[in-house]
């Protein structure tokens, strides 16, 4: 009758085992619901995919507009060159408000000092990405600004 | 009648214990012995901070409609609103100042040395709660500039590899700086930070009055100890002190109140010339004088990865240098003291002048 078996598991051991199991349920139980309590629910969001922004005589060459596309911040410039363009205005560095420095025709956050130029481009300072480009259309019979989003863009 | 009061009591809770240990405990003196007196300041203003932030619950409301206009009417209406205002503006900034000079004091006495570390870990967690509670105080009035700091700070959180993007939307309460921010940064501020650092305060009083107060490296076990009585000698010190401090506590507020600013518009560019406090200055100046890129890095994720690595080393310093244990003094730490305390005041005045 002579076989290797495992050691036999005492009742001690037994109890242990199993209030340690227990224990620790419990505190996932506490834990967890916590958790997930601290981590914010999605927000519905009315998708806003264009806005107006009135007549383009309202924008002179040389100005800029932070507008409110959705819940996110855009920034609307008219260079000195007189064309319209049209960004998220949310700064890729550090997620500052950016805006148009008609002294140097170009966009500047004033947070830590990055520059884009009209294009978008981050040109000097820490932005580390261009902005994201918005459609700016002029509609024909109106002569209004109508932002929409570029190809492929999200919110 | 005293007599008879403490003799009621002592007779149920043995307080004399406590008497003999008090009448017991002493100071060194040395050289250093005037930095002592900074543990005891910032001390002094948690007790102020506890004090003026209570009265000032009674009036403030949390909201991003609700928190500009409360504290606008607790500084223009209420009676003396403007001066507890202030005080709790002005002491928390002193606080962090005290604290700093404190742990430098620390640091160079190698104060931290064995058997000392634990109190050097809860002072240094003290420390980084003081700046949490400076940055979540900060966003409280909900002005322009708490606005694009508090964007800032928590953005700065998304450099952190794997986590940095779950901790933004913890900090911020979604993805975006709002009133949901406001409300966490809040009940932080008010109700959870407080009792985790009262606790640990407890616990750094309590590991100084077990182990006595530390000695610098040199004069440590060398020939007959001079030494002050705690009570009353180096309490009633403590007192002026703490006198004087108040003083300079009450001078700023009165002569430099607190300003509002003008309240935050997340649809506004940020304005320029914004700066966060002081001690988070030199974090917020190299991040701005960092390029874009470094070796591939974003220059910003390799800035907060350094800055954290720094906080680390502080944290476990009592285990690196280990040559203070036994007494000897090893000068490469006086060097990084020196080169930290240097490159923390050439990054906070450069950020003061350069816009």
């Amino acid at each position: 009758m002579e076989q290797h078996s495992p050691p036999p598991l005492t009742r001690r051991k037994f109890l242990d085992h199993f209030l340690t199991g227990t224990g620790l349920a419990a505190l996932a139980g506490v834990v967890y619901p916590l958790f997930r309590y601290l981590t914010p629910p999605p927000q519905e969001e009315a998708v806003v995919s264009s806005v107006n922004l009135g007549p383009a005589k309202d924008f002179p060459p040389g100005s800029g507009k932070i507008f409110r596309l959705g819940s996110k911040p855009g920034i609307l410039v008219r260079g000195v060159d007189g064309k319209f363009r049209a960004y998220y205005a949310t700064c890729t560095h550090l997620d500052c408000i950016v805006q148009y420095d008609g002294r140097a025709d170009n966009i500047w956050c004033a947070c830590h000092n990055g520059r884009y130029d009209l294009n978008g481009r981050n040109v000097s300072g820490p932005p580390p990405r261009p902005l994201t480009a918005l459609n700016v259309n002029v509609l024909p019979d109106s002569e209004e600004i109508l932002i929409t989003l570029a190809e492929g863009g999200k919110g | 009648m005293i007599a008879r009061l403490f003799n009621w009591i002592n007779s149920r809770y043995k307080i004399e214990k406590l008497l003999y240990f008090s009448r017991e405990k002493s100071v060194p003196l040395h050289r250093g012995t005037m930095w002592y007196y900074f543990g005891g300041i910032t001390l002094f203003l948690f007790g102020v901070q506890v004090i003026t932030g209570l009265v000032l619950l009674f009036y403030y409301r949390v909201g991003s409609d609700a928190s500009f206009e409360s504290v606008k009417f607790i500084i223009t209406q209420v009676k003396f609103g403007w001066l507890l205002r202030s005080m709790h503006s002005w002491s928390a900034n002193l606080m962090v100042l005290a604290a700093i000079i404190h742990m430098m004091s620390v640091f160079f006495h190698r104060s931290y040395r064995k058997p000392r570390e634990m109190t050097w870990v809860t002072g240094v967690t003290m420390l980084f709660l003081l700046m949490v509670f400076g940055f979540s105080g900060y966003l409280l009035p909900w002005n322009e500039l708490a606005f694009f700091a508090t964007k800032v700070g928590t953005d700065s959180a998304r450099a952190i590899p794997l986590i940095g993007d779950f901790l933004l939307k913890l900090m911020r309460g979604g993805s975006d700086v709002t009133g949901a921010t406001l409300s966490r940064f809040f009940g932080l501020h008010v109700s959870v930070l407080p009792p985790i650092f009262t606790g640990l305060l407890a616990l750094h009083l309590f590991f100084v009055q077990v182990q006595g107060m530390s000695e610098p490296l040199e004069s440590a076990g060398h020939g007959r100890k001079r030494t002050m009585p705690f009570l009353p000698d180096f309490l009633l010190r403590d007192l002026m002190v703490w006198l004087v401090t108040f003083d300079i506590l009450l001078l700023l507020s009165v002569f430099f109140p607190w300003e509002l600013g003008v309240k935050a518009d997340p649809f506004s560019p940020a304005p320029a010339g914004i700066k966060p406090e002081w001690y988070f200055l030199f974090v917020f100046q190299s991040l701005k004088m960092l390029p874009a890129h470094i070796w591939g890095i974003e220059g910003e994720v390799l800035g907060v990865m350094v800055m954290g690595v720094g906080a680390g080393v502080l944290f476990i310093l009592p285990w690196l240098d280990r040559a203070s244990s036994q007494g000897l003094r090893n000068r490469l730490f006086d060097v990084i003291g020196v080169f930290g305390l240097l490159y923390f005041a050439t990054f906070t005045i450069l950020g003061y002048l350069i816009d």
